[in-house]
């Protein structure tokens, strides 16, 4: 059976590749904090020596439509083009193109929709930062074939959070249960409190540092029952009016699992959005 | 009313640089032009099987002919589409991140709950 040899949950920042490449008068005072912070947290996806990624993200309004939009997708092909016109533009992200890993995606596929989740899926997905900037910060060589699970935590209706939390165990369990031998690292990226197109944007924190203190808290000791208890549909535009993408963390807190605490926590505090990344290491400790 | 149409313009115009330039130079002329010829396209069908009925109000075509985007917030169109489409008209007329500071500004009078963005 498959080995899920690591777990990893990140914010998504697109201006990330921008900064740390920038140079002279050009470069931000923040940069070489975070071009440290990162580096560390990808050395954690390094020593689990994975083999495939499974990439949980969500389109922001790029292939996917209000004539046609999937709560949760997989993508089944064997190559995914990637980013697009508005995020070369506005974040300066490169074409890219990755291998797909057809054999994982039809097994969570069948699997997915043989456990009660109506899985879309597409044979022809172009994917957009929410899972490139994780390749550009863990795994920038780009080497390894992907699966990419998009959710919906954009257009509402959304599915509430409790079937994220169901989606990431049933991603977990399924996983797990693919008879191959390879090791697969399972890793979303979402955000803390965001707000994007309203009053509170691009202040010089993310808009509200006391709900990033505690999804930090939430996440780093895997209190699902806690994070359960207080995020709901409604709470969820107190904290900012794109802090939905949240959801996605407490996906992860599924494929993590109940109490399990993450095994590296970082955290950065820049204008506009906290950084977080968690990395869990399901065998325990650091390889 | 409709939020769904307010976005279907948002989301077609930003994602084709011609139209983001005719937009940003020609904002009436553009939406006028835009009702006729887009509006009603199906994305995932051709030409032939357009739909029938869709059309703006008049508040929505106003808002959007005046580069309203308070406007456009307070009608509940989706606030992800239109400040990137803003950011690519006008991020260039101003200092880094001086644009998005100002759109935030504009906003401030807005509490909570903002408007419904559910189409």
């Amino acid at each position: 059976m498959a080995d899920v040899v690591a777990v990893i949950a990140s914010t998504h920042h697109p201006f990330y590749l921008r900064a740390s490449t920038a140079t002279g008068d050009d470069r931000p005072p923040f940069a070489d904090e975070w071009v440290r912070k990162v580096e560390a947290f990808r050395r954690t996806l390094t020593e689990a020596r994975p083999d495939v990624l499974v990439m949980v993200g969500s389109d922001h309004f790029h292939q996917l439509w209000l004539d046609n939009m999937p709560q949760f997708l997989i993508g089944k092909a064997p190559f995914y083009d990637a980013n697009f016109y508005n995020e070369e533009r506005e974040f300066g992200l490169p074409r890219m193109l990755f291998t797909g890993h057809e054999e994982l995606s039809a097994h969570l596929l069948r699997e997915g929709l043989d456990a009660g989740f109506d899985l879309a899926f597409s044979n022809e997905l172009r994917i957009d930062h929410s899972i490139t900037c994780p390749i550009i910060t863990l795994r920038p060589q780009n080497d390894l074939p992907i699966v990419p699970v998009y959710t919906n935590i954009f257009a509402p209706p959304l599915p509430r959070p409790e079937r994220f939390v169901q989606l990431g165990r049933a991603i977990r369990r399924i996983v797990e249960d693919w008879p191959d031998e390879s090791r697969v690292a399972i890793i979303g990226t979402g955000h803390l409190s965001l707000e994007l197109g309203g009053p509170r944007q691009f202040g010089p924190t993310g808009p509200d540092p006391e709900f990033d203190r505690r999804a930090v808290e939430w996440i780093a000791s895997g209190d699902l029952e806690g994070c359960l208890a207080e995020v709901t549909l409604d709470s969820l535009h107190l904290p900012g009016n794109a802090t939905h993408g949240f959801m996605d963390f407490m996906l992860m807190m599924g494929v993590a699992g109940e109490g399990r605490k993450a095994d590296y926590v970082d955290t950065y505090d820049l204008f506009h959005t906290m950084e977080a990344y968690f990395t869990w290491y399901p065998r325990g400790g650091r390889p | 009313m409709s939020k769904y149409l307010l976005n279907k313009f948002l989301f077609t115009v930003d994602r084709d640089p011609e139209l983001v330039e005719r937009y940003r130079e020609d904002p009436a002329a553009t939406v006028e032009m835009w009702e006729a010829e887009y509006a009603n396209r199906i994305l995932g069908c051709h030409r032939g099987e357009s739909s029938s009925w869709l059309r703006f109000d008049d508040a929505e075509r106003r808002a959007l002919r005046e580069h309203d985007y308070p406007g456009l917030f307070r009608l509940g169109a989706h606030p992800f589409l239109t400040l990137t489409l803003f950011i690519a008209m006008f991020e260039r007329d101003h200092e880094p991140l001086g644009f998005q500071l100002e759109y935030a500004r504009r906003l401030s009078h807005m509490t909570l709950p903002y408007p419904d963005i559910s189409t």
